[in-house]
C-alpha cells in the first residue's frame, strides 16, 4: 500500500461563506487557496501541483496569480461532489511518484449568486444520456434523479422521512456552533416535516444549500509535512469508487448502493483501521438520504438499517458517530465537500469550533455525478 | 399538439435516432446486441457483455412493473410549471432494462413497487413523441 501515509493535509483554508455576492468564483478560489497555503506556513510559489475542482479556475489562473515558476503537475478529478476527496488520492499518487511536494486542492463558486447548482446538470457532458432520455420527461434536477433511490429504500426497508429529518436537524445543530455557517436558525423534526415537498420523498430541508465562497486544502509529502506551521493530518487510506450504470441511476441494478460501497473497503484496508476506530465522520450531504445511504455503504450498519442508525441524535457531537460537525452542505455551505476535508483536518488537529473530544481518527467522503464515491481516512500525527 | 413547446427536447444521435423514430410510430424499440443478444438501454455504441458494435432493434412488449418513483412538486425548468405535481416512474421492463417516464391516469395512492403498468405514447411536437406509463 504505497500511498498509505505518503502524505498529509498540511493546510486548510476557507472564505466567509455567503448567500449573495458580487465577487467572482475565481476570487473566492484564490482567497481560500491563499488561506490554506498560509495555514501550512508555505508561500504560494511553493505549490508545485494543482488539482482544482472542475468547472472553475484552471492551472493557468494559479500560475498567473500566485507567480508559480515551476508547476510540475495539474489535473482535475471529474466526479462531481466526489472530486474533492478523490483528488486526495490523485495528490498522494503524484507525491509518491516524486513529481510534487505540495499539492493544492481548491474550489471557488458562486452557487447562489451565479449559475444555480440545480440547473448545471443539463450542461454536463457526463449526463448526456440523462439529457436525452430523462430530462424530456421532466426528470431534470439532482433532487428528482435521486428521489427514486430514496423512495426505493423506503419501500424496501421501511425508511421514514422523519429519519431523514434526524440528519437535517443534527446537521443544523452543528452549523449553529460554527462562526462560518450560513444557516443559524434552529430546526426541529417538525420544521423538516412541514417544509415543502420538492420531489417526493425529498423535502426542501432534505436538500443542501446553494452557496458562494471557496475552500482549499494543501497535501504535502510525508518528508515535507512535519516542519510546517501546523501538525500534519496523515492520510491513512484513500479510494474512489464508481457505481454500476454511473450516469443513469434509472438503469442501475441496485438503486440503493452507491460507488462508495466499492471504495470504502479499500480505504479501510489501506488504513488498517475498523469502524470502531472512527471518532468523527464528515459525510457528503447534498441530500439527507445520501448521508444515510453512505453510512450503510461505508459499513457502519447493514443495508436498510441506516434509518434506525441515525435516530435519537446518533450523529450528534455526543452521539455514537459524530457526523458533519461543521454543518455540512445542508447547513454550513455547499462547497462540494472541500469544506468536509477542511473540517476533518481541524477536528484531527483539535482546533474545530465544534470539537469532538480526543478525535484521533476520522473519515471524509465525497459523492457526486449520480453516484461516484470517494473516501479518505485520516489520523492525528 | 403544442406549437410553442417550451420543454427540454432530446438531441438524437445516429446511435439513438431509431429509438425516437420508433416512439413516433408508437413503438417502444430497444437496442439489442446483434451478436450476443443482450438488450441495452439507453442506446449506445457498444455491448458491455461482448463488446460487439453490431446492433439491431427489437420492439418491447410495452409492459412493465414499477421499480421506484418520485412525485415532483417544484418546477426545475419553467416548461414544467403547469404540470405540477407530476409522477415520474422508474419501471422494470420484461426485456431486462428500465424506462423512466411520467405516469398517466395513476393516482399517487396506488403507487407501489411491483405495480403493473403499460407504455403509452404522447406526441408533443411534430418531431417528438414521449413515452408515458398508464395503469393496466
Ligand atoms: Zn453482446
Amino acid at each position: 500500500m504505497p500511498l498509505r501515509e505518503a502524505g498529509a493535509v498540511t493546510g486548510v483554508g476557507e472564505t466567509k461563506y455567503l448567500r449573495g455576492t458580487d465577487r467572482t468564483a475565481l476570487s473566492f478560489q484564490l482567497e481560500a487557496s491563499l488561506n490554506a497555503i498560509r495555514d501550512a506556513g508555505l508561500k504560494p510559489s511553493d505549490i508545485d501541483g494543482l488539482i482544482p475542482y472542475g468547472h472553475g479556475a484552471v492551472a493557468e489562473d494559479f500560475i498567473t496569480n500566485f507567480g508559480i515558476k515551476d508547476l510540475r503537475f495539474s489535473a482535475t478529478t471529474p466526479m462531481g461532489g466526489a472530486s474533492a476527496v478523490a483528488s486526495i488520492q490523485c495528490a498522494l499518487a503524484v507525491i509518491d511518484a516524486g513529481i510534487c511536494n505540495h499539492v493544492l486542492l481548491s474550489l471557488g463558486r458562486t452557487g447562489y449568486s451565479g449559475g444555480r447548482i440545480g440547473a448545471r446538470v443539463q450542461q454536463m457532458p457526463q449526463f448526456k444520456l440523462i439529457g436525452e432520455f430523462e430530462m424530456p420527461s421532466g426528470a431534470i434536477a439532482p433532487a428528482q434523479l435521486y428521489a427514486p433511490m430514496a423512495r426505493r429504500h423506503m419501500e424496501l426497508y421501511g425508511t421514514k422521512s422523519t429519519q431523514l429529518a434526524e440528519i437535517a436537524v443534527t446537521t443544523r445543530q452543528h452549523a449553529m456552533l460554527q462562526s462560518n455557517a450560513t444557516m443559524q436558525r434552529p430546526m426541529t423534526i417538525e420544521d423538516h416535516q412541514a417544509s415543502r415537498m420538492i420531489s417526493d420523498p425529498l423535502r426542501l430541508l432534505d436538500c443542501s444549500l446553494e452557496s458562494d465562497g471557496g475552500a482549499a486544502v494543501v497535501i504535502s509529502a510525508v518528508d515535507r509535512c512535519r516542519d510546517l506551521r501546523k501538525p500534519p493530518v496523515m492520510v491513512m487510506g484513500v479510494a474512489e469508487g464508481h457505481p454500476d450504470s454511473p450516469s443513469a441511476i434509472t438503469q442501475r441494478p441496485d438503486l440503493t448502493t452507491l460507488g462508495l460501497a466499492k471504495a470504502a473497503p479499500k480505504a479501510f484496508a489501506m488504513a488498517g483501521v475498523t469502524h470502531d476506530d472512527i471518532d468523527v465522520a464528515e459525510i457528503y450531504d447534498c441530500f439527507t438520504y445520501i448521508v444515510m445511504c453512505q453510512l450503510e455503504d461505508l459499513g457502519f450498519c447493514k443495508k436498510g438499517e441506516g434509518g434506525a442508525f441515525v435516530e435519537n441524535g446518533a450523529l450528534g457531537l455526543n452521539g455514537r458517530l459524530p457526523v458533519n460537525t461543521h454543518g455540512g452542505l445542508l447547513s454550513q455551505a455547499h462547497m462540494a465537500g472541500m469544506n468536509h476535508i477542511v473540517e476533518l483536518t481541524r477536528q484531527l488537529r483539535g482546533e474545530a469550533e465544534a470539537q469532538v473530544p480526543d478525535a484521533e481518527i476520522g473519515l471524509v467522503t465525497g459523492y457526486g455525478d449520480m453516484g461516484d464515491g470517494s473516501i479518505a481516512i485520516m489520523r492525528r500525527d | 399538439m403544442d406549437t410553442t413547446y417550451d420543454k427540454l427536447v432530446p438531441a438524437p444521435t445516429p446511435d439513438t435516432q431509431p429509438y425516437w423514430d420508433g416512439l413516433k410510430e408508437h413503438r417502444l424499440r430497444l437496442q439489442r446486441c446483434a451478436d450476443c443478444g443482450k438488450v441495452r438501454h439507453y442506446p449506445r455504441p457498444m455491448c458491455d457483455a461482448c463488446w460487439s458494435m453490431n446492433t439491431d432493434w427489437v420492439d418491447a412488449a410495452g409492459t412493465g412493473t414499477v421499480h421506484s418513483w418520485t412525485i415532483t412538486h417544484y418546477a426545475f425548468h419553467p416548461g414544467w410549471k403547469g404540470d405540477l405535481p407530476y409522477i415520474l416512474l422508474t419501471v422494470d421492463l420484461p426485456e431486462g432494462v428500465r424506462l423512466n417516464a411520467q405516469a398517466r391516469g395513476i393516482s399517487e395512492s396506488a403507487l407501489r413497487v411491483g405495480l403493473p403498468v403499460k407504455v403509452g405514447f404522447e406526441p408533443v411536437t411534430e418531431e417528438l413523441t414521449l413515452p408515458v406509463f398508464e395503469a393496466v
